[in-house]
């Protein structure tokens, strides 16, 4: 089945992606660029990069933009699925959705409308076994945005890895966030994945933080041999 | 041991991580063992040495399972306590005689209880969360437990514990299926005798 992947460049799309490659064929990412950074269903920092990373994969990469209005990014998203469509000819759709029951029935009934299968590989997963993979897979996850208490400015652009894993999980424990940042607590930017041919290096980057929320904006980055 | 049955348009498929894992999640924290089989190998064998069968649902689309009834003729004769869920409720109303009616819905949904039962002892409602586009027709001689707006949200063969829901309960419901589990497959939670 050709299957496009809804690709936002952080760790749920890219790891849903490598999940469909392993069953299914991947025909495109799909990505909408959602000019407001409060958008509802688009993640939002660093999607300029789903383009490196599309070509990291050696996939054809479908993109639209959105204004990021609420009842219009529904549209927006729509019209990326006609696009991928029309030109990939996919019959499904996969997602990265884990818990969110607003994104996940949204993009089920853009599907539907249009006669596509949609997929959520990571549909209610036990959290830290996913984390816990992603790191022991070796996939290159950084911490692109915080959006809630307690991280400080030195999340921005760290590593997921095990040490960072660990202090998750106590944030998780203490302040009640989502060990996988799936209340929007934490966003990432997947640098390299077991898929892509080549990694991502990271040339240049700004961050900008102020009480418990900042955002680290890669200005600059390139593919390179792994 | 609880055996899982994938109903998903082929073995190996994607849905499997969205339809059968959690389930297998919510039966793991109960304390009970679980085994996975698609429903085109043979589950009436995998179902011999199992205390109780979990039809699970499929995708949007994926409707294959209901061309291939005769695939679940090994349910009549199991005689286990079954939870068949969303697509797993078509194929238990198909096999017992009622009919499976287009209802396309999506996202969450107010479920009524009308009829009290060990599972949904409490006269209440609860939100729900659906995704399917059929819904079943009350089998004959069976009885409805709950309701939506649109359509039998649970139904159960008064003869023996053989439960349809409609909706999906590893979304916001998981107490469906620790009760299902604690009402019915008692040997398979840990401690238990």
């Amino acid at each position: 089945m050709k299957l496009g992947v809804l690709c936002s460049g952080g760790k749920d799309s890219i790891y849903s992606c490598g999940m469909a490659m392993e069953r299914e064929e991947v025909a495109c990412l799909i990505t909408v660029h959602a000019k407001n950074e409060e958008s509802y269903l688009f993640h939002t920092p660093n999607v300029g990069l789903v383009r490196l990373q599309a070509e990291a994969a050696e996939l054809p990469l479908v993109e639209t933009e959105s204004a990021g209005r609420k009842e219009e990014e529904l549209a927006d998203l729509g019209r990326a699925l006609d696009l991928a469509r029309e030109k990939y000819r996919i019959e499904g759709v996969v997602t990265g959705a884990i818990l969110s029951v607003y994104q996940a029935s949204r993009i089920q009934r853009l599907c539907r409308e249009r006669s596509l299968w949609c997929f959520n590989p990571l549909w209610h997963t036990d959290q830290e076994a996913y984390m816990q993979a992603l790191i022991g897979q070796g996939y290159e996850v950084l911490v692109s945005g915080v959006f809630s208490e307690p991280f400080d400015a030195s999340w921005l652009g760290k590593r997921i890895d095990a040490p960072a894993l660990a202090l998750l999980k106590q944030y998780a424990g203490k302040h009640r966030i989502t060990l996988t940042g799936e209340g929007g607590e934490y966003e990432t930017f997947v640098a390299d994945a077991p898929f892509f041919r080549k990694r991502i290096e990271i040339v240049r980057a700004e961050t900008g933080y102020l009480n418990f929320r900042g955002v680290y904006r890669i200005t600059d980055a390139r593919l390179v041999e792994k | 041991m609880i055996l899982l049955v994938d109903l998903c348009y082929r073995d190996g498929s994607l849905g499997f991580e969205e339809f059968v894992l959690p389930i297998a999640r919510i039966i793991e924290g109960a304390g009970a063992g679980y085994r996975t089989v698609h429903y085109t190998r043979h589950p009436g064998e995998a179902a011999r040495d199992c205390d109780g069968v979990i039809l699970c649902g499929t995708p949007l689309m994926d409707n294959g399972f209901l061309g291939d009834l005769a695939s679940f003729s090994w349910i009549a004769e199991t005689g286990l306590p079954i939870l068949g869920i969303c697509a797993g409720m078509e194929v238990l109303a198909l096999l017992a005689g009622g009919r499976v009616i287009p209802c396309l819905r999506i996202g969450m949904t107010e479920v009524r209880v009308t009829a009290p039962d060990p599972i949904f002892p409490e006269d209440r409602t609860f939100g729900a969360y659906e995704l399917h586009e059929n819904a079943c027709s009350l089998p004959p001689g069976y009885l409805a437990l709950a309701e939506s707006d649109r359509c039998i949200q649970v139904f159960r063969d008064p003869e023996g514990p053989v439960y349809g829901v409609m909706f999906h309960p590893e979304v916001r419901n998981e107490w469906v299926v620790g009760r299902f589990l604690d009402a019915f497959c008692r040997k398979s939670l840990s401690g238990s005798p």
